[in-house]
């Protein structure tokens, strides 16, 4: 076990690992992807009251779900990065922000456009939506940051500080919005609970929450792949690999 | 050795040190101190001009927008607070100190919150009166601006110090901040809306006063990794 | 037992090394002074070796006696006096009395200058008043990054004094200086382009 977080830290070794699992898990995800696409967009039935246009949950909630997760995983390589000094976790987080960036603006986008048929309008400062948001200007800021700071090594320590903070925050933002929106709640909009949720609508769903994990795990695995090679352009393991050597 | 018999410092007697070092800079230039109030008090006018006259509508909105106004005069205000320390120097001191950084750090946060938090929560029901704040909702008004621009200047702290090595850190500092500030200012907002309508602030100035433990306990942490790291960039 | 001990230390900047393979036992009475060109690394060295900077640095720093740093900001708060800037110093791991203060000032020949803001004095003159804290520090090792810039020849004598007493006291100082072997047969010399990485 600790050997293989030791080799975790080692550049050519992670590199070789990670292009290893991009080998199987790109397949693997395509495919999760198109059968839950297909089903839930082709085969589970239309919703009683909203029809059609609640198909798109399925990128609305795996995109809203995997991005909350996201800001786990970069909140701990960030932490990890703090306490034990390992490169490679200041390159996990620097490749985790803006695809989770990215996935909160699906889920706010999609949110938005599910909306319009839904309740007749593009925005409601909903309880979750406002949540939702606020995690997206988190992410934003951690972006921000690490862009502003010209020494890449102390701006990869910030972001782990200003993550780790923002992770201890995130729980206070959803309870406060909660309960801010409770006390406001206009009565002419109401949500449907996630529990009246029918099987044939949720098996689909849960396939297309896993593709978006092993998306979200590619993705940011390529990411970081692409910073390895770029960091160690000199190294002879880079140059054996791109057939220089 | 060149001092024969001197004392080591102590903890308590190091953070005082620290706190009135950062007090008496903040007293010698009293525009520091005057200016965010000004500022409150300006953005404040604003409002009934954008918004019309209209007493009722303007008392409605009055605990939102002092809220609103108390966030950004202390966001305006964050960005100043370790900006000298890290150009003439003292950071570098603060952090060969033999006494924990974030311990230090606190001293200059609270010292820093005295000259302008407080301060601005002090005069804040003056403020209240021009937007027709319910006259019981005043000393709710000030309780909550008191626990909040505690915990708002403690944050605050964490992003100055995470951007203080940054040229033109100011808009930054916001756009990291302002996410972090959303639960005091749903607590503080909410509290005097409660006691604006005769409602229960209570439990709403309760948990401003957790947030304020928390921070209190958790932002010096922050602060202190936030300051080593802004040495090392600059 | 030696103050400093460093060993196999390497300094990068960015993504750009500049130093390795450093190593240095700094002894209780030696003098070293960090020599060489412009932008060689000796402030990111001596920052390293006080324990300022942490992210690129690599190898093992050992201090074993308390530290105290003078580097090119004076860390004197400009609306405050001198005396209020040395009895508040951030650093400072001693209690200092109103009288070491006192004598502290008048040693860098800055007597009658007690209750002037440090931003009104002169560079030089603040520059006395940042090194004023020498006589009020306990700490045995100290590191001076150019301490003799803006000084006068006065004021230069006066520090090759206090450095040639602290020494002699059980001290130790490293220093960084343009000018080549201020103290002649006495110091050590750490000739930093012999370190430069390739």
């Amino acid at each position: 076990m600790w050997s293989f977080i030791h080799k975790l830290g080692s550049p050519p070794w992670f590199f070789r690992f990670s292009g290893n699992v991009v080998k199987w898990l790109l397949p693997v995800t395509i495919a999760v992807l198109f059968v839950g696409a297909f089903w839930g967009l082709l085969v589970a039935p239309p919703d009683y009251r909203q029809g059609n246009s609640y198909r798109i949950i399925y990128i609305h909630v795996p995109a809203a779900v995997v991005s909350l997760a996201g800001y786990y995983v970069m909140a701990l390589a960030g932490a990890i990065s703090l306490i034990w000094r390992i490169k490679m976790a200041d390159i996990a987080m620097k490749a985790a922000a803006p695809v989770g960036a990215v996935l909160t603006g699906i889920a706010l986008v999609t949110g938005a456009i599910w909306g319009k048929p839904t309740w007749g309008t593009w925005w409601v400062w909903d309880a979750r939506i406002t949540s939702m948001l606020i995690l997206f200007f988190l992410y934003l800021g951690v972006v921000a940051l690490f862009e502003a700071y010209e020494n890449k090594a102390a701006a990869a320590k910030a972001c782990a500080v200003l993550s780790l903070v923002g992770t201890v925050n995130i729980p206070i933002i959803y309870k406060s919005v909660d309960w801010w929106y409770s006390l406001h709640q206009p009565a002419s909009i109401k949500f449907t609970g996630e529990s009246a949720i029918d099987a044939s609508m949720l098996y689909p769903l849960l396939l297309m929450i896993t593709a978006f994990y092993g998306l979200f795990a590619l993705v940011v695995m390529m990411n970081m792949r692409a910073d390895l090679v770029w960091h160690h352009r000199q190294s002879s393991w880079v140059r054996q690999w791109a057939g220089f050597e | 050795m060149s001092v024969p018999d001197s004392d080591s410092l102590s903890l308590g007697a190091a953070f005082y040190r620290q706190f009135l070092r950062h007090g008496k800079a903040l007293i010698s230039s009293p525009a520091d101190l005057v200016n965010p109030l000004l500022f409150f008090f300006m953005v404040i006018t604003l409002f009934p001009l954008g918004l019309g006259p209209d007493p009722e509508r303007l008392s409605q909105m009055a605990p939102g927008i002092l809220w609103v106004v108390a966030l950004l005069a202390s966001l305006m205000v964050s960005g100043k607070l370790f900006a000298s320390d890290f150009e003439d120097g003292s950071l570098e001191q603060l952090c060969l100190a033999p006494q924990p950084l974030a311990i230090l750090a606190l001293a200059e946060v609270l010292a820093h919150w005295l000259g302008t938090g407080f301060l601005l929560s002090m005069v804040s029901p003056l403020f209240a009166v021009l937007v027709g704040l319910p006259t019981q909702a005043l000393p709710v008004l000030f309780m909550s601006l008191l626990l909040g621009s505690l915990c708002l200047t403690l944050i605050g702290a964490v992003g100055s110090a995470l951007t203080v090595s940054i040229r033109r850190g100011g808009v930054l500092l916001s756009v990291i901040i302002i996410p972090l500030h959303v639960p005091v200012l749903l607590f503080g907002s909410t509290a005097v809306v409660e006691a604006a309508r005769d409602g229960n602030p209570v439990s709403w100035l309760a948990l401003l006063a957790a947030l304020v433990l928390m921070s209190l306990a958790l932002a010096p942490l922050a602060i202190g990794a936030a300051l080593r790291i802004s040495l090392d960039n600059g | 037992m030696s103050l400093l001990d460093a060993k196999d230390v390497a300094i990068e900047r960015g993504d750009r090394s500049l130093l390795r393979g450093i190593s240095l036992s700094v002894e209780a009475g030696e003098l070293w002074q960090l020599i060489g060109p412009n932008g060689v690394g000796k402030s990111s060295l001596i920052r390293a070796l006080a324990g300022l900077a942490r992210l690129g640095v690599d190898g093992d720093i050992c201090r074993s006696a308390a530290a105290l740093y003078i580097g090119h900001s004076s860390a004197l708060k400009r609306a405050l006096t001198p005396v209020d800037n040395l009895r508040c110093h951030p650093a400072c791991d001693v209690t200092v009395g109103d009288e070491q203060i006192a004598q502290a000032l008048q040693s860098v020949s800055l007597a009658g200058y007690e209750s002037v803001p440090v931003g009104a004095l002169s560079a030089g003159q603040q520059r006395r008043v940042a090194l004023a804290r020498l006589l009020l520090s306990d700490a045995r090792l100290w590191f001076l990054d150019e301490p003799f810039t803006a000084l006068d020849a006065m004021g230069c004598e006066w520090l090759e004094q206090q450095i040639a007493e602290h020494i002699q006291l059980g001290g130790a100082v490293l220093f960084t200086s343009h000018q080549q072997s201020r103290f002649g047969a006495q110091q050590h010399n750490l000739d930093l382009s012999l370190y430069v990485s390739a």
